[in-house]
Order: structure tokens, then C-alpha cells, then sequence
């Protein structure tokens, strides 16, 4: 018996009310339909080329998008739908954010003040040189301020700021481009070590491959929707256990996988085709795909694709 | 090495210092001497039957036949002997009057500078943080049409306002009139500098709020509040934490650079209030051609704003450690 999700993301839409030349507006609608739940002890990571909405994703469950975006569709933490005043209470505490770089640190204040906040007891204090050793940051980092650390310091300290909150659910934003190898797997080996302590990971990143050998679950982001969420030994196996041909094509667009990317490209989020997303680049397309694809199980994974078996 | 790094620090302040007040000084030394003002004349004033002999030997004795450049350089000398000359106007030295005169200016200067800085930052905080809301745009406009508005028209309709029509304030001047020097009182002094001090605040305060305002609202969009908000903090911890120091560096900039449009303004708001500051003197020495007045004046205020621009710089460095490290590194 599979624990219940702890986080429950269903048909979310985002959209940004814009203005166009002189006095139009319009809405653009970035995230549409995306589906996500992600268990304690789990770590689901999102895959997607960039303007896919996987940071958005993270903002609007921590309710920090801007005045000029509206959304539908619920989000729920351990069965509670979560209204902005919620997730308001809910972020810090419950929920942690782990951000992309180092503008997301505060350029006039010491980078220690900002992981451990104002007053920090000295468990905390601990806690935190002990974690900064472990990333090799060394000893007198937290003294410097932000302008002082160099890109893949800065990702190591935010990753730091994830390990330091009791929060149940880490939204960690691409925590490892930027880092070397061996840095990038400690990174991740602490994520790891969050979810195996019972926590829920969303791991939100490029590097796929690496993301593949650390999460339980990985979910494919396309155009700003979920096309797959399928077992992370789908993805080591090969294109033949996945299911949408967007993760085929993802599978094998990998450099190890034969390098081989698929024409065209990912609509722009104004011009977005009707029904399948991903219609106007695939082989497969009829003209049912016109219509709204609904998630549908497919061998133990979701898939939105009626074409998938 | 930290007290080299201060020597340093100092050192090219004076050296700038110094080199300001040279060139200031030969600048209005020449506008000076190019001006239709005859010293001669000045000098000589009201008094009739002085002969053009009589005017002949001032001149001569004087050294005003001496070429330019001699000129100057014997009135630097005596400068830097710390002998600025007579004014015509008050038969004082120079200097006496205006070390008594910036006292009086002082204390409206200051007032308005703390009050319109004080103040401006304040509202501004708030126009940010309601950015957009309706207190925001009121306050804007409010803000807009004050930065509008000339200080010494604002002067006169706070006299006729508070003076003529409510009878709140006096109609002019620091102390009231027909009492002894000794027994005027500070509250005495406190309810004459009011006004005046109101109009010259009217000047920056709305600049002030405008600029912060902006860069608050910058702040709050940027990343590192959406971080701090992410970590549970409050809207007022994000302001108090994040928001106020960085919005300091623009307010410093502009309350510290108001230095000089302070100066400009009490020149204005002293001559509608008849106050008795420096304000006044120097355009009285204007007006009366006042010569060694009006040059002690100028090198006066040149080294007044060029305080205010060296405070903001050393507040720069105590604000922000990324420009602490840059004179660091400078020096």
C-alpha cells in the first residue's frame, strides 16, 4: 500500500494577464492542466526544456505568484485544498523553496543571517556548519555577502537553506546546474537523504540523466502541462517502457541516448495548439488529437496521450 | 593596514577638497572681475564730492591697476592667512559674519533636511508598499504636484495661510522683535523657524519619497524578496530585513546631494521670511555688491555641498559592502 501523497497538484492553470500594443490585454495562459502529487519519501523530479512552467509550478504552490496571474485548479497539501492565505502560512514551515541563483539571496546581508535567520540557536548554528562542510563550503562563508560567492557556492548555500527547514515538501528549482559532477551527486545524495527521512522532494531540473539515477518518479513537463509521469526506472530502461513520445523524444535527444532532437519546437504560450500540446511535432498525430487529451494510466504510469499502450 | 586604508581614505578627500576650493575660488574670482561692479564705487558709496583724484588713489592703492592674475593672488594670500576681508555691507569681517550667519542658517537647514528626509523616506516606504493601491496613487500625485511647486511661492502662501489668515506663526524674522537678545527663549526660536523650515523641507521630501517609493517597489519584485517570502517571512519582516536597506543607498544619494539645492533653497525661503541666515546675506551681498561678502559666501557653500557628497559617499561604503570592498580595493 502506497502512502498517500502529501502534495496533490490537479489540472492547475496559470495565466498572465497582459498587455499587448497600445491598450489590449490578453491572458497568457503559461501552465494548463498540469496534474502532480508527490509522496513522503518520495522524489518526484520534473523534466522539461525551459518555459515548460516547471518553476512556476513551484512559485504557485508556495503561492508567490505575482499580482497579474490567476490560476485554477487545486492544490492540496495532505488532502487539504490550500487557499493563498494557506500556503501564506504553510510556506517557511511546511514548504521550502529552493531557488535556481544567486539573485534570490539579499545583496547587503551575510549569507549565514540569511540560511539560519536574525537569531539562530546554537543547534541551528551547528546544523548549519556541518551542512556547509559537507557541500565544501569553507569555514567563514556564511561572513560573506552574495556579490562574494562565486555561481556554484551560491546554488550550494540555497541548497543549504532546504536542509536547515523542517519542511515537509522541498521545491528544490534546478539546485544543481552549475556544479561539477561530484558536487552535483552530493547535492543530490542530500536530497536523497531528505526523502528517505520521510520528506517529499520536487526536483525541478535539467539534468536529467543525473535526476533519473536519484528520484522515485519522474514527471515530463511539455508547453506547460504534464504529458508523463512515469517510474524512474521507466527512463533508465529506455524509450520502448515509456509512454509519450515527447519522453521518447526527450529519451533519446540525451547525448548517451544518441543525441538525435525531434523537429520544431515547443509553442510559445500565446499561440498554444488545441487539444494534444505536443500535437504540431508528432509522428503519431490524427485528428483526434484535436481534442482535449485527457491523464490516463498506461503500465503503472500516467500518460496524456491517447495514443499511448 | 586599516588605519593605512583610512589615511588613504582621508588623504584623497582633502586632496579633493582642496582642489575644489581652488578652482571655485579662481572660477568666482573671475566672474568677479568681469562683472560691471566698480569696487571703487562700492566702496566710496553715498558719500559725496569724492574726487576722481580722491578715486584715482583707492584704486592705486588698492593694487586695481595690478594685472589679473597679481590680483588674485594677493587676494588668495590673505584668504589663506584666513583674512577674507571687510564687508561693505555689515563693516564686518568676513568671516565673523558668516560663521554668525550659517548658525542661524544651520539650524533652519538642518531642520528641513531632517524633517523633509525623515518624512520623505516614510511616505515613500509606504507608496511601495501599497504600490498601486489607491494610498499609493493619491500620495503619488500629492508628491508629483509638491515636486512642482517653486519653494518661494510655497513660502508665501504658508504666510499668508499661517500668518495672515490663522495668526499660527510669525510673519518673519528668527527672534521676535523688541526683545533683548539674551531673553528670547529656544521656544521663541523654535516657533519662528517653523515656517520657513516647512517651506525649504518642500523642496527634497517629495524627491526623496519619489525615489524611494520606486526603488521599493523594485525591491519587493526582485528575487531575494520572493526568496524571503518563500522562507515565511512577513510583508513587514521582508520591509524591515530586506526592504529598508537597500532602499537607503538612492535615499542617501538624494538627501545628501540635496546639500546644494538646501543651500539654493534657504537663499529663497530666508528672503521671503526675512531670516536672517547666510541665505540672505549672500543674496544681499548680491544685490549690494558686496564683493569679499559674496566670495566668502561661495567658497563657503562650495564646501558645504562638497561635505554633503563626501558624507554620502562614506555612508555608501557603510550601507553596502560591495562598494566598501570597491574603495578598498581603490586605495
Amino acid at each position: 500500500m502506497k502512502e498517500q501523497p502529501v502534495l496533490t497538484v490537479e489540472d492547475l492553470s496559470v495565466s498572465f494577464h497582459m498587455y499587448d500594443t497600445g491598450l489590449e490585454q490578453y491572458d497568457l495562459k503559461v501552465i494548463s492542466n498540469l496534474t502532480l502529487d508527490v509522496r513522503p519519501g518520495e522524489i518526484v523530479a520534473i523534466a522539461g526544456s525551459s518555459g515548460s512552467g516547471k518553476s512556476l509550478l513551484a512559485h504557485a504552490v508556495m503561492g508567490l505568484l505575482p499580482g497579474n496571474a490567476s490560476t485554477s485548479g487545486t492544490i492540496a497539501y495532505k488532502g487539504k485544498v490550500l487557499s493563498q492565505k494557506d500556503k501564506e502560512k504553510l510556506r517557511g514551515k511546511e514548504f521550502a523553496l529552493v531557488p535556481q541563483s544567486v539573485a534570490y539571496l539579499d545583496p547587503l546581508m551575510t549569507v549565514g543571517t540569511q540560511v539560519t535567520g536574525k537569531k539562530p540557536d546554537q543547534k541551528l548554528l551547528q546544523a548549519q556548519k556541518e551542512i556547509f562542510r559537507r557541500l565544501h563550503l569553507k569555514e567563514g562563508t556564511e561572513k560573506l555577502y552574495p556579490f562574494q560567492l562565486s555561481g556554484g557556492m551560491a546554488r550550494r548555500i540555497l541548497v543549504s537553506t532546504a536542509v536547515l527547514s523542517d519542511a515537509q515538501v522541498i521545491l528544490a528549482d534546478e539546485p544543481t546546474p552549475g556544479l561539477d559532477l561530484q558536487m552535483a551527486l552530493e547535492a543530490l545524495k542530500i536530497f536523497r537523504e531528505l526523502a528517505d527521512k520521510g520528506k517529499a522532494v520536487v526536483l525541478i531540473t535539467h539534468d536529467i540523466d543525473l535526476a533519473f539515477h536519484i528520484a522515485d518518479r519522474i514527471a515530463v513537463f511539455y508547453a506547460g502541462t504534464t504529458v508523463e509521469v512515469a517510474d524512474a526506472r521507466d527512463f533508465l530502461t529506455g524509450p520502448q517502457a515509456l509512454r509519450h513520445p515527447y519522453s521518447k523524444a526527450l529519451w533519446e535527444a540525451l547525448p548517451q541516448n544518441g543525441f538525435r532532437p525531434i523537429a520544431g519546437f515547443q509553442p510559445y504560450a500565446k499561440y498554444l495548439p488545441d487539444g494534444c500540446l505536443f500535437g504540431p511535432r508528432c509522428p503519431y498525430k490524427t485528428r483526434k488529437c484535436e481534442t482535449t487529451i485527457p491523464m490516463a494510466e498506461v503500465r503503472g504510469g500516467y500518460v496524456r496521450c491517447i495514443h499511448a499502450d | 593596514m586599516k588605519n593605512k586604508y583610512y589615511l588613504k581614505f582621508t588623504g584623497k578627500y582633502l586632496l579633493r577638497m582642496v582642489t575644489l576650493l581652488i578652482a571655485v575660488s579662481i572660477i568666482s574670482f573671475v566672474l568677479v572681475s568681469l562683472s560691471p561692479v566698480d569696487p571703487v564705487q562700492q566702496y566710496v558709496g553715498a558719500v559725496p564730492n569724492v574726487s576722481v583724484e580722491q578715486r584715482a588713489k583707492i584704486a592705486e592703492y588698492w593694487g586695481l591697476n595690478d594685472p589679473p592674475v597679481q590680483r588674485f593672488l594677493a587676494w588668495a594670500g590673505s584668504v589663506l592667512h584666513g583674512d577674507f576681508g571687510v564687508s561693505l555691507l555689515y563693516r564686518r569681517p568676513v568671516l565673523d559674519i558668516i560663521v554668525e550667519k550659517f548658525g542661524t542658517s544651520l539650524a533652519l537647514m538642518m531642520t528641513a533636511w531632517i524633517f523633509s528626509g525623515v518624512l520623505g523616506f516614510a511616505i515613500g516606504c509606504v507608496m511601495g508598499m501599497f504600490n498601486g493601491k489607491w494610498l499609493d496613487k493619491i500620495l503619488k500625485k500629492i508628491c508629483l504636484i509638491m515636486c512642482s511647486i517653486p519653494t518661494f511661492w510655497i513660502g508665501i502662501v504658508f504666510l499668508m495661510v499661517f500668518s495672515v489668515m490663522l495668526g499660527w506663526f510669525p510673519m518673519g524674522m528668527s527672534v521676535p522683535q523688541g526683545v533683548p537678545a539674551d531673553e528670547v527663549t529656544l521656544l521663541q526660536r523654535i516657533h519662528h523657524l517653523i515656517l520657513p523650515a516647512l517651506t525649504l523641507s518642500f523642496l527634497s521630501f517629495a524627491n526623496v519619497a519619489l525615489h524611494t517609493r520606486e526603488k521599493l517597489v523594485d525591491v519587493l519584485e526582485s528575487d531575494y524578496v520572493l526568496f524571503a517570502k518563500a522562507r515565511g517571512e512577513s510583508s513587514w519582516s521582508v520591509l524591515r530585513r530586506h526592504g529598508l536597506r537597500n532602499i537607503l543607498l538612492p535615499a542617501v544619494t538624494m538627501q545628501f546631494g540635496s546639500f546644494s539645492e538646501l543651500f539654493g533653497g534657504s537663499v529663497l525661503a530666508e528672503n521671503v521670511f526675512s531670516y536672517p541666515g547666510l541665505g540672505a546675506a549672500a543674496s544681499a551681498a548680491g544685490m549690494a555688491s558686496d564683493v569679499p561678502l559674496l566670495l566668502g559666501i561661495t567658497l563657503f557653500s562650495a564646501l558645504f555641498v562638497f561635505v554633503g557628497n563626501m558624507l554620502a559617499n562614506i555612508l555608501y561604503g557603510i550601507i553596502d559592502p560591495q562598494i566598501r570592498e570597491g574603495y578598498r580595493n581603490e586605495s
